[in-house]
Parts: C-alpha cells; sequence; structure tokens
C-alpha cells in the first residue's frame, strides 16, 4: 500500500516547492533548512506546535515575510523570496483563520474586492460580478446567494466565500489555516467535501490544524516541523495517531519539571459548578470541582469552549442554566464586578484588548479592579495605589523604567505580568487564567508557572486554561478536557503519568493530547 | 514586540523627555505665543489693558465651562454635540422660572432641564445603544425646537435683581463673577478627572471599553454619569448667559458645540477617549477667547475673522493630536 501511494505521488506535478527555507528573528532560528514540496492533487497537512514555525513558513509562502535562505519553486519558475502581489499572481490563494471579508458588502463584491469586473462604460458591473461569483459556488457545489450580505451569513458560509475569492484569483495552491475551528460538525463536512473536489480538479491544497482526527480524515500528506526543522515528511498512511502525536511533540521533553510540586490541595471545596451551560451556544455542559490550594488544568481544541467557560464564571457572559456554588453557597454571577465581589479573578485571553488599557500608565492599569478598595473617600489614595503597584512592580519581577510608563511599552511577558498582577491586587479566592503565557517568552513563562504553583500553595485556587499541554502537565493537580462546550473528562496527573495500557510508550502529555484529539474517549 | 521593550526600557534623556511630551502640551506654547503676538502687536490698542483682559474672560466664560464637562465626555470615548442647544433651552427655562416662582425656582428649572436633558441622551445611548453622536444631534434639534416652543420664539426678560448678580452678571470686587464660575468649574473639573475614582473610570472606559469591563467597571453606568453631567453643566452654561444678558433666548448658545469640542481638542483631549486634560480646555477655551478679541482689535472684517480663527485652529489642533489617533 505504502508503494502504490509513493508511486502515485511521483506522477503528480509539484505545485510548489520550498528548499532549505531559513529565518531568524533576531538570534531565534524560526525556520532551518526546511524543504517542503507540495504536490498538485493533494492535500498538504502542515503540522507541528505553536512555534514550530508553520506561520513562519506559509508567510514566506505568501511573500510577507522574506526567507533569509533558500529558494521557492511555484511551477518550473524558482524565486529567493515572493511578494504578496507576486505570490497571488503565480497563483497562491490564502484562506485566513481570521476572516479578511469586509461584513457590509455582498458576496459578490467581496469575491471581486478590487478586481471587479467593469462594464464598457468604466462602472462597476454588477450583473457580471453576480453571475461570476454565482458560477464559481456552482463549480464548488455550494449554493450561496452571490447578493447576500456578508454579515448575513454564517461563519462556514463566509469560510466559503473566502474560498470563492481565492478561486476568483485562479489560485493554484490554497492554503487553509485552522479553517475548521469556528464551523459546525455540518459545516465541516461540507467544506471537507469541497477540498475533496478542488483536490480532483488538481488543486495543491495546504491545511494547518490542530486537529488530528481532520488530518486523518482529508490529508493525503503531512508535514511535521518542531522547533523550526523539518522532523519529517511523508504519506497520511505512514501515520497513526500515536506516531503522529509523538513526532509533534518530540520525543525529549521539555523540562518543565522544576515548576511541578506535589499537590497543595485541601480538602475544602471552594467552586461546584454543574451542569453550566451558555446562553450564546448550544449543547455544552460542564460540570466540575475545584478545592482550595488545587490547580485545574483546562485542556481542549480551539472552540472546545474553554474560554467562555471562564467568562460565564467571570460573569461576562449569561449562563443559560446550571449551578455555581462558590463556598457552599449557591451563586449567580451577573456581572464581573459581582464576580470580583465574590473572589474570583480572570485574567483574559487577550491581554491587549480585554487586559489592559495599553495608552494608560501600568498604575493606572493596576488600580482598575482594586478603585473601591483604594480609599473610603470618591478619591484615589495615591499613596497608597503607588504603594501596591510597587510591590506587584518587585513581587512579579516586571522589567520597567517606572510605574508610569505606559503598558504598551513594555513587552508581551512584562504585559502579562501587569494583567496578572492587577488582579492579584485584589486579593483573589479562585484565580483564572486563560491561555496566560500564549505568546510571551520563555522566562516570563517559567516566572507564570512558578507563580501560579506558589499562589497554590498559599491556598488559592487556580483554573488554568492552556494549549500548552507540556504546562497543564506542569503546573494542573488535575486536567479537565473541554470539547465541543462539553466538559468531557477530568484526569488526575497521576494517572496519565503512570497508567497502564495500550499507549504506555507515550509521555504523559502524548497521553493527554490523545485524550484531547479524541474529544475524551480514554485511552 | 521585544525590540520596543529594549528601547522603551531605556532611560529617557531630556531632549527625548521633551520631542515626546511637546505635543501634549502644545496648548500652553501656542497661548504664549498668541497672546504675546496680539499684546505686541495691539498694545497700542489696548489689547493689555485689564478691562480689556477681564471682557475676554467673561466672553469666554460659558464655553470655558462647558468644555470642562466636554473633557470628561471626550475623555470617556463619547461626544455631547447637543450642549450649545441645551444652554439655549436651560436660559429659556430659567427666565420663565424665576418671572414664574424667583431666584430659586429658576435654578431649580435650569438644573432639572440638565438633569432630564443629559438623562434621555444617558439612557439612548447606554441602553438603547445608539452613538452619542446620533443621540446628542438628535437632541441639538429637540431641544432647540423646545427653547423656540416654549418661549414663543420671544427673549424672555430675568428682572429679579439677584439673579443676575449671581450667575455672571456682577463683579465681586473686581472680579467679575462669571471668572470665578470658570474657576470653581474649572477646579472641580480637574480634580475629578485627575483625582477621583470615577476619573479614572472615566479614562479607563474612553481608553479601552472591553479591559474596563473586564475589569469591572460598569462601563454603562459611567457612561450615564458622564453623559449627565455635561448635559447638566450646559445647562449652567446658559444660566450664565443668562444671567450675562438678563433674558433667556432661544439663540443663545447658538453653534457653542463647536467651540467647545475645539478648545478641548486644542488643550490636549484625545478624540478618541482614554486620555484628556481640564486645565488644557481652560487654556484652549481662553485661546480661543484671545483669537476672537485679538482679530476684532485688530479691525478685521467677520468674514476675515471667521477665516482666520478656522485656520488658526486647524493648526493648533493638528499640532496637538498629531500622533494621537489609535493604532
Amino acid at each position: 500500500m505504502g508503494a502504490h501511494h509513493v508511486s502515485d505521488l511521483t506522477v503528480k506535478p509539484i505545485a510548489v516547492e520550498m528548499t532549505n527555507i531559513s529565518k531568524r528573528f533576531g538570534g531565534v532560528h524560526a525556520l532551518r533548512d526546511v524543504s517542503v514540496t507540495v504536490r498538485s492533487g493533494e492535500i498538504h497537512a502542515l503540522l507541528g506546535e505553536n512555534g514550530a514555525g508553520k506561520s513562519t513558513i506559509l508567510k514566506i509562502l505568501r511573500g510577507v515575510q522574506a526567507p533569509d535562505g533558500g529558494s521557492i519553486a511555484i511551477g518550473d519558475e524558482a524565486f529567493e523570496r515572493l511578494t504578496p502581489q507576486l505570490a497571488r499572481q503565480k497563483g497562491i490563494g490564502m484562506i485566513f483563520q481570521e476572516m479578511s471579508l469586509v461584513p457590509t458588502l455582498t458576496v459578490a463584491q467581496n469575491v471581486f474586492l478590487a478586481s471587479e469586473p467593469l462594464t464598457g462604460a468604466g462602472l462597476i458591473d454588477d450583473n457580471a460580478m453576480q453571475r461570476r461569483s454565482a458560477g464559481i459556488f456552482a463549480s464548488m457545489g455550494v449554493s450561496i446567494n452571490p447578493a447576500a450580505i456578508v454579515s448575513d451569513l454564517s461563519t462556514g458560509q463566509q469560510q466559503l466565500t473566502e474560498i470563492a475569492k481565492a478561486l476568483s484569483q485562479n489560485a493554484a495552491v490554497l492554503v487553509l489555516d485552522e479553517p475548521t475551528s469556528a464551523l459546525t460538525a455540518g459545516e465541516v463536512d461540507i467544506l471537507f467535501d469541497l477540498l475533496r473536489r478542488l483536490r480532483a480538479e488538481g488543486k495543491a491544497i495546504v491545511y494547518v490544524s490542530h486537529r488530528m482526527d481532520e488530518i486523518f480524515r482529508i490529508a493525503d500528506h503531512a508535514t511535521v516541523l518542531r522547533d523550526g526543522r523539518l522532523i519529517d515528511s511523508r504519506p497520511i498512511t505512514d501515520y497513526t495517531l500515536t506516531t503522529l502525536i509523538a513526532d509533534i511533540m518530540g520525543k525529549e521533553t521539555r523540562d518543565l519539571s522544576e515548576f511541578t510540586t506535589a499537590s497543595t490541595a485541601q480538602d475544602e471545596v471552594i467552586l461546584r459548578v454543574e451542569n453550566l451551560s451558555s446562553k450564546l451556544r448550544h449543547g455544552g455542559n460542564v460540570s466540575f470541582s475545584l478545592r482550595r490550594g488545587e490547580v485545574l488544568g483546562i485542556a481542549g481544541l480551539l472552540g472546545a469552549g474553554r474560554s467562555r467557560l471562564a467568562r460565564m464564571l467571570f460573569g461576562l457572559e449569561p449562563i443559560a442554566g446550571g449551578t455555581i456554588t462558590l463556598r457552599g453557597h449557591t451563586t449567580a454571577i451577573g456581572s464581573p464586578q459581582q464576580a470580583t465581589e465574590l473572589g474570583l479573578a480572570l485574567v483574559p485571553e487577550d491581554r491587549r484588548r480585554q487586559g489592559l488599557v495599553l495608552a494608560h500608565s501600568i498604575q493606572r492599569n493596576i488600580e482598575l479592579p482594586i478603585l473601591k478598595r483604594l480609599g473610603s473617600t470618591p478619591f484615589v489614595d495615591q499613596p497608597k495605589s503607588r504603594a501596591a503597584t510597587d510591590e506587584l512592580i518587585k513581587r512579579l519581577a516586571i522589567k520597567v523604567a517606572s510605574r508610569e510608563a505606559p503598558a504598551n511599552s513594555l513587552s508581551g511577558g512584562n504585559q502579562q505580568k501587569i494583567v496578572i498582577g492587577k488582579w492579584l491586587a485584589t486579593d483573589p479566592d479562585i484565580l483564572i487564567l486563560d491561555e496566560p503565557t500564549a505568546g510571551i517568552d520563555i522566562g516570563s513563562k517559567g516566572e507564570v508557572l512558578r507563580l501560579v504553583r506558589e499562589l497554590a500553595a498559599q491556598g488559592k485556587s487556580i483554573i488554568f486554561i492552556s494549549s500548552e499541554l507540556v504546562e497543564l502537565m506542569a503546573v494542573s493537580d488535575r486536567i479537565a478536557v473541554m470539547s465541543g462546550g462539553r466538559l468531557v473528562e477530568t484526569i488526575d496527573k497521576s494517572d496519565l503519568l503512570n497508567s497502564t495500557g495500550e499507549a504506555t510508550d507515550l509521555r504523559a502529555e502524548q497521553k493527554l493530547q490523545l485524550i484531547v484529539q479524541q474529544g475524551g474517549k480514554h485511552v | 514586540m521585544s525590540d520596543t521593550t529594549a528601547m522603551s526600557e531605556r532611560r529617557e534623556t531630556p531632549l527625548g523627555y521633551f520631542k515626546r511630551t511637546w505635543r501634549q502640551n502644545i496648548i500652553y506654547i501656542g497661548f504664549a505665543v498668541v497672546f504675546l503676538f496680539f499684546a505686541l502687536t495691539l498694545h497700542d490698542k489696548g489689547f493689555l489693558t485689564p478691562n480689556n483682559i477681564l471682557n475676554i474672560a467673561r466672553q469666554t466664560a460659558m464655553i470655558a465651562v462647558m468644555a470642562v464637562a466636554m473633557t470628561l465626555v471626550l475623555s470617556s470615548g463619547e461626544i455631547d454635540l447637543s450642549v450649545g442647544a441645551v444652554a439655549g433651552l436651560a436660559s429659556v427655562t430659567t427666565a420663565m422660572a424665576v418671572a414664574w416662582g424667583g431666584l430659586p425656582a429658576g435654578i431649580a428649572a435650569g438644573i432639572m432641564t440638565g438633569v432630564t436633558v443629559g438623562l434621555i441622551n444617558g439612557f439612548l445611548s447606554t441602553r438603547l445603544m445608539i452613538p452619542t453622536f446620533l443621540t446628542t444631534l438628535a437632541m441639538m434639534g429637540i431641544a432647540k425646537g423646545t427653547a423656540m416652543w416654549v418661549s414663543g420664539t420671544a427673549a424672555i426678560p430675568v428682572l429679579d435683581r439677584t439673579y443676575p448678580a449671581i450667575f455672571g452678571g456682577g463683579n465681586i470686587g473686581a472680579i467679575p463673577t462669571l471668572l470665578l464660575w470658570m474657576l470653581v468649574i474649572g477646579v472641580i473639573g480637574h480634580i475629578v478627572l485627575r483625582r477621583t475614582k470615577f476619573g479614572r473610570q472615566v479614562l479607563a472606559v474612553g481608553g479601552n471599553v472591553v479591559a474596563a469591563r473586564y475589569s469591572g467597571i460598569n462601563t454603562g453606568r459611567i457612561k450615564l454619569w458622564v453623559i449627565v453631567i455635561s448635559a447638566v453643566t450646559a445647562s449652567l452654561a446658559g444660566m450664565l448667559y443668562a444671567g450675562r444678558l438678563q433674558t433667556g433666548r432661544f439663540q443663545l448658545g447658538e453653534g457653542d458645540e463647536l467651540s467647545v469640542i475645539a478648545a478641548v481638542v486644542l488643550g490636549g483631549t484625545s478624540l478618541f477617549g482614554g486620555k484628556g486634560t481640564v486645565v488644557g480646555s481652560i487654556i484652549g477655551a481662553l485661546m480661543i477667547g484671545v483669537i476672537n478679541n485679538g482679530l476684532i482689535l485688530m479691525g478685521l472684517e467677520y468674514s476675515q475673522q471667521l477665516i482666520a480663527r478656522g485656520g488658526i485652529i486647524i493648526l493648533a489642533v493638528a499640532l496637538s493630536q498629531a500622533g494621537t489617533r489609535p493604532a
């Protein structure tokens, strides 16, 4: 079967060949000598953890970044670097993770944005635009009304419109970056049917996803990157889920064991959540309990409902049903003000948008959640505020010239420390951290993890949401796995560390990855 | 991300500090330059006489008072286009109430006018989520129409003796009461914005409304308060107009919203929220007053005054707002 597959591939023409691509950012090698060959009529999965180099290689393919070394061949032309215009001209079509459509325009207007067909008089030919859009959708085998306004479409239909836009520009290579993270199961089926049809027409498709089940459903070939290096590139049939995860996550463990301490969980259950569901998403259902001094990790894929859970607990999102029991009392949390008064704190996912007033100083940011406690008068107790800020700067080792420095002048790691700091200032009993280490440097990551364990040892309870499973394993006492809005399984860390069974040769975080990928079915 | 860190975490030189902050303080430099220019060129025309200076203060007081509240409004990321019309309406309701029930009734009517308009603007914007640009634009017409209707478009005389003495007509010693009103409102506004929890919340809401909400601030309530404060302050300005001219008329305050917003933006407050200075706004209002006064003394015709004033304001705003647009 393997041999058959190989001979099959050799006849397929090469669409894009990237050879020995290297890219450095400062002292960091984002890519080292990476070679990828994408063939027409093939769905090519590009795999790797966050920071493995996937987005860098895609940016080079799109012409947004220039490689430091290597070459790119498209068809029979070779380039040292591409520009966005050149890439588009040569048939590279990018389907963005964050939609790049103008929501107020019609589908047809978006498909032909900036390349509108004109009438003889030089005006935009709306009829031709709609006719040609309809033609593209027909060839895609999907039914979308070209005259519909984009903001009225579902996420899945918007995604299909993006693809139509790329096809209208005669793209020969389609790049899809996490295309299914916001789609329903039905929409995913439609997308996959389309991708198979495009493959049959001879398009080359580069597919980036963290969802292994999708990779095995749709991809023909898998290329795995890790730490900027090419690990392997082979037909998907050569892989099993277990071997693919092993390739992606690597053999050697990144050593975060220094952050692992014995559990400091006490007996008292401080928070119990039962059958919690959101008004904004149907079918969700979450139950768990959290003890004083415990770190509960939450794992799951993009769109699993982890951030939604955090927002519901913090009064930012309406609750459809279920109960929240805090220190033995059933509580309704209707607003962040109320959540704060009840001793909850949320370090949100998007620190720049949700966590900070970027133009304001560190002190102003740290003051916000504790304004009520800064003196009993309407006036801000300045000395108290300064003291609180200075104490947090020192405690969290935030590197700043002064507390007056604006938040946007700091690095990601230091910004994150300010967001954590402003919530520590409220002295919460329960601290919810949503992807607290995303996009921050290694040193700051370590400090965040150490801080989490310190806080747990002081009797704080922590809910730690992260997509980095190594981190979750290091810092959590128990790990809850979410999938499709539901909390599907809660696992003791010790069970992952010394379980027996079919997958004993996997490391703990690889086992966890298997559970996350399979939506909770036990290994 | 990391390279900007390296830059900003270095210590700043005094020259660097000046380069970074001079635009924020351009209003003070600009005010000094304009004032000196008129002082030198119009010396023999009486620009510097105490009488003329106090006159400038009197003419500017209403704009300055409204500019204090507008500083809060813009700092919270909102706008209030109805202030001029609300001032006119309040001048009418106050004058009518004084005629009916004397001084206390007049004061109550003026304040209640502001509270009512503010609550309507505020609820429309914070509950129905209609942008303040639209609610206050509509309110501009409603307030003016109401003033014309209740007064029958006539001027309502204020015959009470005490009222003008308190609101804008009289002097205390050599100091016009209008100047005192401006100073008192200015000091209160400055303290509210700089020193109170409310002020911090206003700036946070204007700086990043999402982060403010995530920080446990009731962003709707803060905006409602700011809008009510603006309308009440506009009514106070209308009461001052009524006192100064001993008349309530719907035309009083007409077009003031533009001068007020220009003064606030000249002063260095961001049109996009999150950054504001009451002192700057008052200086901005005074600068507009000085320019108006100087251009008249220079003997420019009204048409020329309009053009010169517009040009100066555009120049000053361009300098003070450059680089403050959101990324």
